[in-house]
């Protein structure tokens, strides 16, 4: 399988990245190699074989159902580009 | 005195205990050789107050005869790492001048054992790559060059600070991460040790994630002996990581110089490839006589997927990183580019924070995850994935106990050699390691030996999972045989 520009144009806008019409033919072809060099799973039998799903057999562990952190709003909002009070600040998104 | 800055872990340990010098003292010759070192581009941030006051602390609890198994012991770390009010980056433009209110797991479990943080350590744009030229920051070079060369070679990566620093003499030891092969191939390329744990074997909290089921931390360290000493301490249950294990962690020092009489060491037939370099394979052979002269018996395996193990890696990886670069959107922390709607907030600032490698892969991740391919290719790689740890599986009840095979299909290369017109030309990097993250196992990387340009080359050894302890005295057999090596200083 390869991608062509518009499919490029349509990743990059589901990956939220912008891309200038002058970075999509490099991009597909970088893609295009990338999909050409996984082609090759194509050749194995995966017939009846369970995706993994966890790399080491283990019961996940689950935590008690409470309160554990919490009350560290300065801390939260502390790296953020743009804040009032303790509210990130974006562009308006509702009309 | 001698030159505190050419000692091992372990020998500065009997100093520090010994009173023969001070932590301070230590961690001082470090910051100077770190200064004189700065053309390597090894440190993206010198914490030198915060060493010497974390050095002071360590100097008055061995005084008091309360010091940790790492007391005054000066370590870098790589920028994955979150360090408490230390500015954190992965080496990436988006995360601009993140600096976390909170300490990674693995780091505090440093400091918790008298450790003291010297600064942060260069790595590959959020760990993806594997010659440390994605960074947001620049290349790292490496202190080895080739036989009456001038060219700079890259360290190797994702590590490629932690690599370069160990190597340089600039820390004892640093902390590393490794995806694909992160920390054992760039121990390949400057002759340290590297280990890889197993998955789950160190918590991956405040780690910044790049894939988070094959993500594991671990130590480059100056000799084998140093890397059991770092990751002791290092590894460790954390209810905050619920993939970590709750499994007690050995004493992983008293593994080196265990006997490894009658252990049987695989060697698997996929791993000769065709064009290796005929010095590699000589090596491989060296290593397979020195364990043979140690007691250790060798067979010959088969792995049958290995060949698929790096093409179900470039969709299981990027998949992830997709997934788990989506908080980098402008709003929380980090970069943020202006728009005029939240959507191009997002884009803009995606595409001015991420550099070229990292966007590739979020894009291909996007993609193998979208409508209509997911099956064809996530859930084809996943199936792959199953397989491969199959493949080590059958080998160990087979009675194996652990795997020698090379750690690089080369030398280190010289900075913008490789990958620039074909992405995949890097990717081949990590041929021998990748398997090792896809199965979630434990892999060693040992120095072992040079090529005739006079470049430093390693041996990998794969252990069962949760069996570091026979990597450790594996290794140090072949430290042992091999000997250890230290470049000629240049910079």
């Amino acid at each position: 399988m390869s991608v062509d520009a518009a499919t490029v144009r349509r990743i990059a806008h589901l990956a939220r990245i912008a891309v200038s019409e002058d970075d999509v033919p490099h991009l597909q072809g970088e893609l295009n190699a990338m999909l050409a060099f996984v082609e090759q799973l194509s050749e194995v039998n995966v017939v009846g074989v369970e995706p993994m799903t966890s790399v080491t057999p283990m019961q996940m562990k689950k935590r008690q159902d409470v309160v554990n952190d919490g009350e560290i709003a300065d801390d939260i909002v502390a790296n953020a580009p743009a804040t009032e009070g303790h509210f990130f600040l974006v562009p308006k998104v509702v009309e | 005195m001698t030159d505190l800055t050419s000692l091992t872990l372990a020998e500065a340990r009997k100093g520090l205990a010994a009173k023969t010098f001070t932590s301070l003292e230590l961690t001082d010759a470090h910051l100077s050789a770190i200064e004189a070192a700065r053309v390597l581009n090894a440190f993206v941030m010198e914490t030198p107050d915060k060493a010497r006051a974390m050095a002071r602390e360590a100097d008055s609890k061995i005084a008091k005869g309360d010091a940790g198994p790492l007391a005054g012991i000066p370590l870098g770390i790589k920028d994955l790492f979150a360090t408490r009010g230390v500015r954190t980056t992965a080496c990436s433009k988006i995360l601009g001048n993140f600096v976390p209110t909170y300490e990674s797991t693995v780091t505090s479990q440093l400091w918790r054992d008298g450790a003291v943080m010297l600064g942060k350590l260069n790595n590959d744009e959020f760990a993806m790559g594997s010659s440390n030229e994605t960074s947001c920051f620049g290349p790292v070079g490496n202190p080895w060059r080739r036989d009456g060369s001038n060219t700079t070679l890259v360290p190797g990566g994702s590590s490629g600070g932690s690599a370069s620093a160990v190597a340089a003499l600039l820390c004892m030891g640093a902390t590393a991460t490794d995806t694909g092969g992160s920390i054992r191939q760039p121990a390949a390329f400057t002759a340290t040790v590297g280990i890889k744990p197993t998955y789950g074997r160190c918590s991956r909290w405040g780690i910044v994630a790049f894939a988070s089921s094959l993500d594991q931390a671990g130590p480059i360290a100056r000799s084998v002996r140093d890397a059991a000493m770092l990751l002791r301490s290092m590894a460790g249950h954390d209810p905050k990581d619920t993939t970590s294990v709750d499994i007690p962690v050995p004493d992983y020092e008293t593994a080196i110089g265990r006997s490894v009489k009658g252990m049987k060491i695989g060697i698997p037939r996929e791993y000769r490839l065709d064009g290796m370099p005929a010095e590699i394979e000589k090596l491989w052979q060296a290593g397979a006589d020195w364990l043979r002269s140690a007691g250790a018996e060798l067979v010959e395996v088969s792995l049958p997927h290995t060949k698929y193990a790096l093409p179900a890696y470039y969709i299981v990886a990027p998949a992830e990183a997709s997934s788990n670069l989506a908080r980098y959107d402008g709003v929380r922390y980090g970069l943020r580019e202006p728009a005029k709607n939240i959507i191009e907030l997002y884009e803009n600032t995606r595409a001015e924070g991420f550099g070229a490698e990292v966007k590739r892969r979020v894009m291909i991740g996007t993609y193998v995850l979208s409508a209509g391919y997911y099956d064809a290719y996530y859930l084809r790689a996943q199936k792959v994935r199953t397989l491969i740890k199959k493949d080590f599986e059958d080998c160990f009840a087979q009675g194996v106990d652990a795997i020698l095979t090379p750690a690089t299909p080369s030398a280190a290369f010289g900075i913008g050699e490789k990958g620039g017109a074909d992405p995949v030309e890097m990717y081949l990097n990590d041929i021998f390691t990748v398997t090792v993250n896809m199965a979630g196992l434990p892999g060693i990387a040992v120095p072992a030996g040079k090529d005739a340009q006079g470049l430093p080359l390693g041996l990998q050894l794969i252990g069962r999972p949760f069996d570091e302890e026979t990597l450790f005295s594996l290794g140090e057999v072949i430290e042992q045989a091999a000997g250890r090596f230290t470049p000629a200083r240049w910079w």
